[in-house]
C-alpha cells in the first residue's frame, strides 16, 4: 500500500480501500404489484470480496443490486455502504463512487474508448493528464492495445467491448463495483476468458463486488460468497462456493446447484489440495529386495519406474522383479500425468478417459509428486471442505 | 404596326437583342448579361431560408426538450405543429397580413411555422432512439438527467436531427419562393415579375435549386464533422 500522496504521483497511486456493504431488512415493492419483489433481505458483504447474487429469473437479484446505487429506490430497510446509508446520499454522487457494469455494456457509441473509460473521472473533474494516464493504465490492465483509446465502440469485438465496460466501471477506482451479468453478452469461450482475466484483476485490486448472474457455474467460479435467492428475494443460502456444494441448505438450493455438485466441487480444487497416494519409485538396476520394501510401504501395489531425476518412465510389471536387480520391464506407460497445479476436475477427467486406475502427479520440475486415483478423489469428497479455494484464488495462482 | 410592337417589346426587355428575347425564349447571351440582377433576390432568398430554419430549430429544440421531460406533451405539440404544416403556405402569407402586414415578418412567421413539425419530430425520434442500456449505463455511472441529455442523448441524436434540418431547409427554399406574396422578395419575386420569359424563370428557378443543393451539402458536411463515430466501423 502506498501512503497518501494525493493524485500527483500517478492516476491511481492511492487505491481506494474496498468498502463493506450491508443489506438491512431491505424491502422492495413495485407500485401496483401485490407481491413484493424483495420481502426482507439482510446480507453482509465483506470488504474485498466478490459476493454473487444468483437465482432463477424473477428472484429479485438484479433489483437487489440496483438498490445499492439507487437506480431503484428502497421501499423499506436500508443499505449501508461503509456503514453509511445510501438513502442519505444524492443518487448521482453516490453512483460516481460505485463502479457499474451491465450485460448490455451500454458503451456510448459517439465517444471513443478513452472518452468512454473516463466517463466518471470527467464527472469528478479529474485533470486531462490524469484522465489520459488512467486510460493508458486501464487499457494495459484489461489487455487492450493503447491505440484502441482513439477507436469507437463499433470498431471493437464483443469481448473487447465487455473489457472496456469493466475498465469504465473501474476508472475512478471505486471502493465497490456492481456487475450485472457483465460477461453475459459473449460466447462461452470468450466468457471463460473474461472471467479468468477478471479474477486475475480482482486478485490485485481486491474490490468489493456485487456480481449478479443466473448461472450457478459462473457463481461458483466467481464468488467468494454466494447468495442464492428465491422468488421474492428470499435468501435461501449465503455461503462460500464449497459450503454451498457440500451442504445445500434446502431442496431449492440443492436443485439449483444441480445434480453434479460433486463434480463442481472438484472444479474448485487443485490436485495439490488433496492427499495423494505415495507410490514406490524404482530405478533400473536397483536391488529387487530394496524395491520390494518400497512397494510394501506404498499406497498402491505397483511401482513406478523413474529416471535419475525421479521423472516417471512407466508402471513396472512383475517381471521387472524376477532377477537380482530391477529391469526396465514396463507394463504400461506413465499415463495420464497431472500437474500439482491442475484443477482436480480436469485430472479426474483424464483419469476416467484412460484405462489405468492411477495417474502420476508431477511437480513443477516434472518429478513424481504422488499418485491420483478414483479412491483418493472419493475420499476427498467425503472429507470436510476445510480448505476449499475460491475461484479467484484458483485463477490468480 | 409590326415595327411599333417590336419596338415596344424591346423597351420592355432591356438589354435584350434579337428574336430570342422577343420570343421569351431561353437566351444564354441575355442570361450572361443580366446575371447580376439576380444577386439581391438570391441573398434575400438565402436569408428567407436560413433565418426561419434557425429560428424553427431553436423553437423545436425547446419543445423537444420539454416533450422529453413530459412525455404527454408530445401529442399536443405534434398536433399543433401539424396544423401549421398543413396550412397552404400561400394562404398563410395572406392570412397573416392583417396581423403582421406586408414584408419579412409575415414571411418569417409562416416559414418558421412550417419547419417546426419536421424538426421537432426528428429531434424527438433521435432522443427516443437512444438505447435503454446506454441510458442505464449513463445514469448508473452518475450522470444527472441534464448531463444525460447534453452528453449522451443529444450527441447520439445528431444524425436524426441533421436529417430533419436538411428536409426543413430544402422545403423552406421552395416555400420561400412564395414569400413574394407576403411582400418579402426573394427569387420568387423575380420569377413573378417576368413569369413568361423563359430565361428569367430558368435562372431564378435554377438559382433556387442550386441554393437548396448547396445548403443541403453544407448540412451534410456539418453532420459528418459532428458525427465521426458514424463512419467508424470495424
Amino acid at each position: 500500500m502506498t501512503t497518501n500522496t494525493a493524485d500527483t504521483s500517478g492516476p491511481n497511486a492511492n487505491p481506494t480501500p474496498a468498502a463493506t456493504l450491508e443489506f438491512r431488512h431491505v424491502q422492495k415493492v413495485y407500485p401496483g404489484s401485490g407481491q413484493p419483489a424483495i420481502q426482507d433481505l439482510s446480507l453482509e458483504i465483506c470488504a474485498g470480496e466478490i459476493c454473487v447474487l444468483v437465482g432463477p429469473s424473477g428472484c429479485g437479484k438484479t433489483t437487489a443490486m440496483r438498490m445499492v446505487n439507487r437506480m431503484i429506490d428502497l421501499s423499506d430497510g436500508d443499505i449501508l455502504l461503509d456503514g453509511r446509508s445510501v438513502r442519505d446520499r444524492a443518487p448521482a454522487e453516490l453512483r460516481r463512487e460505485i463502479g457499474y457494469a451491465i450485460q448490455q455494456i451500454g458503451l456510448f457509441p459517439h465517444q471513443t474508448i478513452a472518452e468512454n473509460i473516463t466517463t466518471v473521472p470527467k464527472l469528478l473533474g479529474w485533470s486531462k493528464d490524469r484522465q489520459r494516464a488512467r486510460v493508458t493504465e486501464l487499457l494495459e490492465l484489461i489487455g487492450l492495445d493503447a491505440e484502441m483509446a482513439s477507436r469507437y465502440p463499433a470498431q471493437l469485438s464483443g469481448g473487447q467491448r465487455q473489457r472496456v465496460g469493466v475498465a469504465r466501471a473501474l476508472a475512478a477506482d471505486p471502493p465497490l463495483m456492481l456487475m450485472d451479468e457483465p460477461f453475459g453478452a459473449v460466447d462461452p469461450i470468450a466468457r471463460a476468458r473474461l472471467q479468468n482475466e477478471f479474477l486475475r484483476l480482482q486478485a490485485q485490486l481486491r474490490k468489493t463486488i456485487v456480481f449478479v448472474t443466473h448461472d450457478i457455474d459462473e457463481a461458483i467460479k466467481m464468488g467468494d460468497k454466494i447468495a442464492v435467492l428465491k422468488t421474492g428475494g428470499v435468501l435461501a443460502q449465503y455461503a462460500t462456493p464449497a459450503e454451498l456444494l457440500m451442504y445445500p441448505a434446502d431442496k431449492f438450493v440443492e436443485d439449483f446447484v444441480g445434480a453434479d455438485r460433486a463434480l463442481k466441487r472438484l472444479a474448485l480444487q487443485r490436485v495439490r489440495d488433496i492427499d495423494l497416494w505415495k507410490a514406490a519409485l524404482v530405478r533400473v538396476g536397483e536391488p529387487v529386495a530394496q524395491a520390494r520394501a518400497k512397494l510394501a510401504d506404498a499406497d498402491l501395489p505397483i511401482a513406478m519406474l523413474v529416471d535419475a531425476e525421479n521423472r516417471p518412465q512407466g508402471w513396472l510389471s512383475d517381471r521387472a522383479f524376477t532377477g537380482e536387480r530391477v529391469t526396465a520391464e514396463v507394463r504400461s506407460p506413465a499415463e495420464p500425468v497431472a500437474d500439482l497445479d491442475d484443477v482436480l476436475r480436469d485430472a479426474l477427467s483424464d483419469l476416467l478417459s484412460t484405462e489405468t486406475r492411477y495417474g502420476a502427479v508431477l511437480d513443477a520440475r516434472g518429478a513424481m509428486a504422488g499418485v491420483l486415483s478414483l479412491e483418493v478423489i472419493q475420499h476427498f469428497l467425503h472429507a470436510a471442505p476445510a480448505e476449499a479455494r475460491s475461484g479467484a484464488e484458483l485463477v490468480s495462482e | 404596326m409590326n415595327a411599333a410592337v417590336l419596338a415596344q417589346l424591346k423597351i420592355e426587355t432591356p438589354g435584350g437583342s434579337g428574336s430570342c428575347v422577343a420570343d421569351n425564349g431561353f437566351c444564354p447571351e441575355w442570361i450572361a448579361d443580366n446575371l447580376d440582377r439576380y444577386w439581391t433576390p438570391l441573398l434575400e432568398h438565402v436569408f428567407l431560408t436560413i433565418v426561419p430554419v434557425a429560428i424553427g430549430f431553436v423553437i423545436a429544440l425547446g419543445l423537444a426538450v420539454l416533450a422529453h421531460r413530459r412525455r404527454w406533451l408530445t401529442g399536443p405539440i405534434v398536433t399543433i405543429t401539424g396544423i401549421f404544416f398543413a396550412i397552404p403556405s400561400v394562404a398563410a402569407f395572406f392570412l397573416l397580413q392583417p396581423l403582421t402586414g406586408l414584408g419579412y415578418t409575415t414571411a418569417m412567421v409562416a416559414l418558421v411555422s412550417y419547419t417546426l413539425l419536421i424538426i421537432f419530430r426528428n429531434i424527438t425520434n433521435g432522443l427516443r432512439n437512444v438505447p435503454a442500456e446506454t441510458r442505464d449505463a449513463a445514469l448508473g455511472q452518475g450522470l444527472t438527467d441534464r448531463q444525460l441529455l447534453t452528453r449522451v442523448e443529444f450527441p447520439m441524436a445528431v444524425p436524426e436531427i441533421m436529417a430533419g434540418l436538411r428536409i426543413a431547409t430544402s422545403t423552406t427554399v421552395g416555400l420561400a419562393a412564395l414569400a413574394v406574396f407576403a411582400g418579402a422578395g426573394g427569387l420568387g419575386s423575380e420569377i413573378l415579375t417576368d413569369r413568361y420569359f423563359k430565361s428569367n424563370v430558368v435562372v431564378a428557378g435554377g438559382l433556387a435549386v442550386l441554393l437548396a443543393a448547396v445548403l443541403d451539402l453544407a448540412l451534410l458536411g456539418l453532420q459528418r464533422v459532428l458525427t465521426p463515430w458514424q463512419r467508424a466501423r470495424a
